[in-house]
């Protein structure tokens, strides 16, 4: 990982970021947006009130193409990638012959070939892990010549629709290729704050154009890095690196969703064989949300303790959520402690403080789902 | 007195003996929104440069250091319901607490507010 400002990595949308006044980090590589002058809080609620548009682009794009994509992408994930008709999205994981995850990644049929979206952190690995492990009748192309921006909010399919009204037809984990104010872009109707909106890859050399455009309509601001946390956050999502990882599985993650009957049945995935028989015989530890009680927020490696003061878990993320107006966490704990409703204790600065284990999300989702 | 400011961006006022502790404007810009402090109890013993309370943003805790040694004579208890009240006014309603100090010599080491301002020029 670059560790001086001179070796980090710039987006497209580096000069903007500058010009709007951001506040620039180190970020998995990149030189990222944390937040602009509007300030973390404010761009959370403005996300959830109207429109963010977040610049994205340090994440990789794969397209895998070839007659055996569907097949060989199958050995690497436990998700039913078969049943992805034309246009649709999936959420999946990589995962290890451990059962654990090598990173979280969006699947989407794009009719003839898969996109696939890969965490900036994780893309030189994912790469090189599906390079050795797609067998023959796979070409992987890595996609290095389009930015990727998303707009959220409920605002967004209006604001989006302005320029391209096939967008507002779209509906949620759905994919097309549209021109946006005539640039030719793959949209998905996704995203990671729990609002309904947009991931946008557009080509480099017209990312700044698109995002000026966007950016000039009133329901629209700039959002960092710092309010996309809080946001996914809230809406319960993942943070790979944090809530998931290579030492958690997809059912110790409370991702059992993502396996289908099929999957189930046939296996067939990296780590089949320890994730099935979790899911047949169940996990010692689960992903749950937390709410501490009163206002002090909770962060990741907080210890988690039952009420006999022995510790049965840690917070795996842990802030503010600006939407609920309070503290919120999520975290692993023994799987006796994981029901909802479960009073549990976290050590903050050597105290013992009450907290409850709840139901994600904090801030209900908001998809379109037509 | 005029305040006094230390190398952490604390400030600090002494009236009658008794010195009020804030957090400096600077520190509260680059904090952000500050969503929660705790502060420490009436009567706990302060050490110069010890922790003395933490200031919470919606991504990061920080710690607040003790500028001098002494005691906590008072808190700022309108920043449990109000922590927003450190970014609008840091420097005057936004106070953390009141301290007796064991030594006022102390005080001489610290910055008035042309050198804090420098200093914080410099960073």
């Amino acid at each position: 990982m670059a560790d001086h400002q001179t070796e980090l990595l710039k987006t497209a949308l580096y000069d903007l970021h500058i010009e709007l006044g951001a506040k620039m980090v180190p970020f998995a590589g990149y030189d990222m947006p944390v937040q602009y002058p509007l300030g973390v809080k404010g761009e959370h609620l403005h996300t959830r009130a109207k429109a963010g548009l977040f610049d994205v682009s340090h994440m990789g794009q794969v397209r895998l193409t070839g007659e055996n994509r569907v097949a060989e992408l199958e050995k690497l994930v436990p998700g039913d990638i078969a049943i992805l008709k034309q246009g649709r999205t999936r959420y999946s994981t990589f995962t290890q012959d451990d059962g654990t995850i090598l990173d979280d990644l969006m699947i989407t049929n794009a009719g003839d070939s898969l996109f696939l979206v890969i965490n900036a952190a994780c893309k030189d690995d994912d790469i090189v892990h599906m390079r050795a492990n797609l067998g023959d009748g796979v070409s992987l192309e890595e996609i290095d010549d389009r930015a990727l921006m998303a707009l959220q909010g409920p605002e967004a399919a209006n604001v989006l629709a302005r320029f391209a009204p096939a967008v507002a037809d779209l509906k949620f984990m759905s994919f097309a290729e549209i021109d946006i104010a005539g640039i030719a872009c793959f949209v998905t109707r996704s995203g990671y704050t729990g609002e309904d909106g947009y991931e946008i890859s557009v080509p480099n050399d017209r990312a700044e154009e698109l995002a000026r455009k966007l950016l000039a309509e009133e329901e629209v601001e700039a959002i960092g890095l710092g309010a996309r946390d809080s946001l996914r956050l809230e809406a319960g999502l993942c943070l790979y690196g944090n809530d998931i990882g290579t030492t958690t599985t997809p059912v110790e993650g409370d991702l059992n969703w993502i396996i289908n009957k099929r999957r189930r049945e046939e296996g067939g995935f990296k780590g089949a064989d320890v994730i099935l028989d979790q899911l047949a015989n169940g996990a010692d530890r689960k992903r749950v949300g937390i709410q501490p009680e009163g206002k002090a927020p909770a962060r990741e490696h907080t210890q988690i303790l039952n009420s006999d003061g022995e510790e049965i878990g840690e917070i795996t993320s842990g802030g503010f959520g600006p939407t609920v107006d309070g503290p919120i966490a999520m975290g692993y704990v023994a799987i006796e402690f994981s029901e909802p409703g479960t009073k549990v204790d976290l050590m903050v600065r050597g105290k013992a403080r009450p907290a409850e284990v709840v139901a994600l999300p904090f801030a209900p989702h908001r998809y379109f789902r037509g | 007195m005029a305040k006094k400011f230390s190398q952490e961006h604390e400030w600090i006022e002494l009236e009658d003996g008794i010195a009020t502790v804030g957090i400096t404007d600077y520190a509260q810009q680059s904090l952000g929104d500050i969503v929660y402090v705790e502060l420490p109890e009436v009567g706990k013993k302060l050490t110069k440069d010890g922790d003395a309370a933490v200031v919470e943003s919606v991504k990061a805790a920080s710690d607040v250091y003790a500028p001098l040694d002494g005691e906590i004579v008072e808190v700022n208890e309108e920043l449990d319901a109000n922590p927003a009240l450190v970014n609008e006014a840091p420097e005057t309603d936004g106070w953390f607490f009141k301290m007796s100090l064991t030594d006022e010599s102390q005080l001489d080491e610290l910055m008035d507010e042309a050198a804090y301002k420098d200093f914080v020029e410099g960073l």
